[in-house]
């Protein structure tokens, strides 16, 4: 597959300002985030770098409306994040947010397509689940359970799940981070077509450096700080990544 | 090799297994203790109903031989002294007296209505052979003294009468001044009710003990009786001695002898008593077998939570036995706190308890005990029920090879159930498959929640039904049988023609006559002393009404049967009975039976009084009637009654019937309060455990929902709608063993007395319906706080 030229930068989706995040475990207190500012841009594909307590989970669960800043802003298109309820959080969540964790986390008792439609249920405009599932390479799957699916296949209608919904943002925890490199490799293409046809803005959080190489832009993390970004040229083809 | 010389090491590890197991019951307090109140309701049934149940058993043996208390009972016409001497040579008697009983109308200040006295003779030397009392306060009667009483304790301290007070009473006609010189009570007046009532009425009704010599002129009583008792030799024959007895009375006017299971106050107290040891042995079943199987759930659940530390334990050495045993150390900790508290909880209630049953029955030395044995059985039973609960998760722990537990647990596996393959299951939201699909792949774990909260249904369900089978019953009695304002009795059968003189006296609108014949009732080999009721055939006041509330007309001729007494006759509707009458000329004659009705107080056979007269062969005498009263004059007329010599006794229905709701009103609050209490304990035991263990087991997919945008409440229904769907199942199930359950103890508890009618109310299994609903409901709650509060980053963090 030839590489694809990164696009050109849009209008930010999600905007973060000088975000700060701050544990305070009795005595210990941790600056998970220090000042770091982020745009994320329509159609975007972002891939977080960083080693583990880097900081980037915690960016990325603040991005996607899990969790709030100590300090600083945040803003989704031009609806402010910061100061929202855990209600108002939610709807954002609902309405505008796809997830994609590391270990799946689908319904053990619905089959693929329910697990799909679960969301599609509730969601204003989704995708026929049927329909997701095709993006992911499922059809013929569909009617399984979780139980009856490789990780890979799980991890696949996890993708499926979240973007049925036609969401704005797709934020990926570790995708592959339990799955062996030809199923992750099989993966990561999956969500960079998904990328690419539906124009998702997609952040992937991975401590694998070569991933970064299929982003149109890449962050690198370390003690709660950005320390680097760099925007490639091109996005590499996934099955050229170096695992 | 670890050897015996390192104690020390072992006792530590001992000691760290220990802290583990403490701050992991910390952690599941909420679940330990839900489970521990279970197993304490269980105990404290056990510890209360049981205990008070020895209690009462023991205290009743103690007195019935303290006060000689006789086996079988007679009365009589007249027969002279010298009767007793023929009584005591029946084989099989190992004691007999005799005495004079009678009943005189009393003159209390400040009752308009004419109250009633049972007359009993004492000896004038020494105590009864039979049938002796206990004095309370004063003294006896002094020999030959004309004027002295002892009096019953109840009618002492209802009327608030003391040794040294005088009181008025009519013997034979004659008014006379008693002195009250001591208070005494007896086993056979414990429950004492005045004749024509169906309750005590210790305001005006007493019994009074007096000189023989002084009694028994009174009504021609001198040197003869008109009660014998006898004391059975060891190994005596009953049903033989009271044969023998019947033959040596016949002559003298025997009314029929009976065994002390028919005497009215130890039939009262023994029917507490069954009532008390069905109860006392099936509750705490209920209870145990609740806890059994919550502490099979919450200790599977948590060994497959643990997996990984089982593992690790058995990679250092732990042996099968110490992992298997520090497991079932929760169990026992559960049952140990649950008996702490099962088991002061109980003392307090049984002595609560104890209280209530002293109110009823003056039974002297009735303390409530707790008996270290009973005790010592309830935790023995609980601590084996709740093992054999944990053993089968604790064997499935041990099991597992440590290589194997250290990997997580495999997903679980679904398939769609049956609803679905029915192709039902696309008429439902995915929410609502995920609920479906939970509960049909593990079907007995539901059937199992069901049936659990299903019992706490059921025991609301019996515990109110006796209530409206009381209530129902009173109805009917009260307002569609006995619809009299006032019963008058006379002290002997009088002429019909009382009649109009009753209807003369003021106020009266209606008088309807009635006759108490005893008599003799035979079929076959069966036979059955009763008192035939002569009523008007075209009573108004007075009817026989059936169960289903349907007013039987009294026919011409034949009798009208109680179901209970035409099954001890076994007799059906177009048999004849051989009437043997009891009293009058006692001739012996028959009648077929014409009617059989199902009623619910006392053991009946009806008969027109026309009839009655023809059957007896005597004129037109009555024993008292039923009047229609103005209800303005009734006071006056109670007052001119009191005067009139032949009136042995005046009741009302209405005053019986609300006293008897005032009594009802005051218990009915405690004991609904106790059983809502305990069934709750059952549902919430459940309930909460049932979420506590599915939270646990979904808690990483219920958090990814809610990362997914699902709100709090949405997640909750997927939840909580599981133990909605079992709770939704366990009512109509607990509704079915709640009439089951009844329907037993209706069965099981059919007295002479009275028989509690099977009647469930809607508004009992709405009631009892919506408690359970309620206890679910809450115990949910309780989870979805847990739920709300849930840390959605770190649930999903870990891999479980």
């Amino acid at each position: 597959m030839p590489p694809h030229p990164s696009l050109p930068l849009g209008q930010p989706v999600l905007c973060a300002q000088h975000l700060c995040k701050r544990y305070e475990m009795g005595e210990v207190v941790v600056d998970a985030l220090r000042d770091v500012s982020l745009d994320l841009h329509a159609g975007e594909l972002l891939v977080l770098l960083g080693a583990s307590g880097s900081g980037k989970s915690t960016l990325l669960n603040i991005l996607g409306g899990l969790d709030v800043a100590s300090s600083g802003s945040l803003h989704f298109r031009d609806r402010c994040l910061s100061s929202a309820s855990t209600h108002e959080l939610t709807q954002y969540r609902r309405d505008h947010v796809g997830f994609v964790f590391q270990f799946y986390n689908l319904i053990s008792s619905l089959t693929a397509r329910e697990n799909v439609a679960l969301v599609t249920d509730i969601a204003r405009s989704p995708m026929r689940p049927e329909d997701a599932l095709a993006l992911v390479g499922l059809e013929a799957r569909m009617n399984h359970f979780p139980a009856q699916l490789s990780g890979g296949e799980q991890q696949r209608v996890a993708i499926a799940r979240a973007i049925a919904k036609r969401p704005q943002i797709l934020l990926c925890d570790e995708p592959t981070g339990a799955l062996d490199a030809r199923t992750g490799r099989l993966v990561l293409g999956v969500l960079e077509q998904v990328n690419r046809e539906t124009g998702t803005s997609t952040a992937i959080i991975t401590h694998n450096a070569a991933i970064g190489a299929i982003g149109d832009s890449v962050v690198r993390m370390s003690s709660g700080e950005i320390v680097e970004r760099v925007r490639n040229p091109a996005r590499m083809a996934v099955e050229h990544i170096e695992w | 090799m670890v050897s015996r010389a390192v104690p020390f090491a072992a006792r530590l590890r001992l000691l760290v297994l220990h802290r583990k197991l403490l701050r992991e019951c910390w952690h599941m307090k909420g679940q330990l203790l839900s489970i521990a109140l279970v197993v304490a309701t269980g105990i404290m049934t056990v510890v209360t109903m049981r205990g008070s149940y020895e209690a009462l058993v023991d205290a009743q043996q103690r007195y019935y031989n303290q006060m000689r208390f006789a086996d079988v009972w007679s009365s009589l016409r007249r027969a002279p002294d010298a009767v007793l001497e023929q009584i005591e040579r029946i084989p099989g008697v190992a004691l007999a007296d005799v005495r004079v009983s009678l009943l005189a109308t009393l003159d209390l200040e400040g009752v308009d209505a004419p109250a009633q006295g049972r007359f009993v003779s004492l000896p004038e030397t020494g105590r009864p052979v039979l049938n002796d009392l206990l004095l309370t306060r004063g003294r006896l009667v002094a020999p030959g003294a004309p004027d002295e009483v002892v009096i019953s304790e109840k009618f002492a301290l209802a009327r608030g009468l003391q040794p040294g007070d005088t009181l008025r009473a009519i013997i034979n006609g004659r008014a006379r001044t008693l002195e009250v010189v001591g208070m005494a009570i007896s086993p056979e007046h414990s429950y004492a009710v005045p004749p024509g009532s169906l309750l005590p009425e210790d305001e005006r009704y007493g019994i009074l003990w007096m000189g023989r010599r002084a009694l028994g002129p009174a009504y021609d009583m001198d040197g003869a009786f008109n009660e014998a008792f006898v004391k059975l030799a060891p190994g005596a024959n009953e049903l033989e001695v009271i044969a023998r007895l019947n033959e040596v009375l016949a002559p003298y006017g025997g009314f029929g002898a009976y065994p002390r299971r028919d005497q009215a106050s130890h039939m009262m107290l023994q029917g507490e008593l069954d009532q008390n040891r069905v109860m006392g042995t099936a509750m705490p079943a209920i209870f145990l077998g609740v806890a059994v199987f919550l502490l099979h759930l919450v200790l599977g659940r948590l060994i497959t939570t643990q997996r990984g530390e089982i593992a690790v334990l058995k990679a250092f050495g732990y042996r099968d036995w110490e992992v298997g045993r520090h497991f079932l150390q929760f169990a026992v900790l559960a049952v140990l706190l649950g008996a702490a508290i099962g088991t002061v909880g109980g003392w307090y209630l049984g002595g609560a308890y104890i209280g209530i049953y002293r109110q009823y029955f003056d039974l002297p030395g009735l303390e409530y005990r707790l008996s270290p044995a009973l005790l010592l059985l309830a935790l023995g039973v609980s601590v084996a029920g709740a093992c054999s609960g944990a053993l089968g998760a604790v064997r499935k722990a041990v099991a597992l090879p440590p290589a194997e537990a250290m990997r997580p647990e495999p997903p679980a596996r679904f398939e769609p159930g049956p609803f679905e393959r029915l192709g039902l299951g696309r008429l439902l939201p995915s929410a609502g498959r995920m609920i479906l699909r939970n509960v049909e792949r593990k079907p007995l774990q539901a059937f199992f929640s069901s049936l659990g909260v299903a019992f706490s249904t059921a025991i609301l369900i019996i515990g109110l039904f006796m209530y409206d089978g009381v209530l129902h019953m009173i109805d009917l009695q009260f307002r569609q049988i006995q619809r009299e304002d006032i019963t008058v009795s006379f002290l002997q059968n009088v002429s019909g023609a009382a009649r109009h003189e009753l209807a003369r006296l003021e106020g009266v609108t209606r008088v309807e006559t009635y006759r108490i014949a005893p008599a003799r009732l035979r079929h076959g080999h069966y036979s059955r002393e009763t008192a035939i009721q002569g009523m008007e055939p075209d009573g108004e006041l007075r009817r026989i009404v059936t169960a289903g509330g349907r007013v039987q007309r009294l026919p011409a001729e034949g009798l009208v049967l109680s179901r209970i007494l035409a099954e001890r006759l076994h007799v059906q509707v177009g048999d004849v009975l051989s009437v043997e009458m009891l009293e009058g000329r006692r001739q012996t004659t028959s009648a077929p039976v014409v009617g059989i009705i199902d009623d619910f107080l006392g053991v009946s056979a009806y008969m027109a009084l026309p009839a009655l007269h023809r059957l007896s062969g005597e004129e037109d005498v009555i024993s008292g009637a039923y009047l229609g009263v103005i209800s303005a004059q009734q006071q006056t007329l109670y007052r001119e009654l009191k005067q009139v010599p032949a009136v042995a006794g005046v009741a009302s229905p209405v005053s019986m019937l609300a006293s008897f709701e005032r009594e009802m009103a005051s218990n009915i609050f405690i004991s609904v309060g106790f059983l809502v209490g305990f069934a709750s304990v059952i549902a919430v035991g459940v309930i909460y455990n049932g979420a506590r263990i599915a939270l646990s087991e979904r808690g990483r997919e219920l958090a990814s929902l809610r990362v997914m945008g699902f709100h709090r409440r949405e997640v909750a229904v997927l939840l909580l709608g599981e133990q909605g769907l079992v709770t939704l199942f366990a009512i109509p199930l607990g509704g079915v063993i709640g009439y089951a359950l009844a329907w037993l103890m209706v069965s099981s508890l059919q007295t002479d007395t009275f028989r509690i009618p099977y009647v469930i109310t809607a508004q009992t299994f709405l009631s009892a319906a919506l408690v359970t609903v309620l206890a679910a409901a809450l115990s949910a709650l309780a989870v979805r706080r847990r739920l709300d509060s849930m840390d959605l980053i770190s649930v999903l963090k870990t891999r479980e």
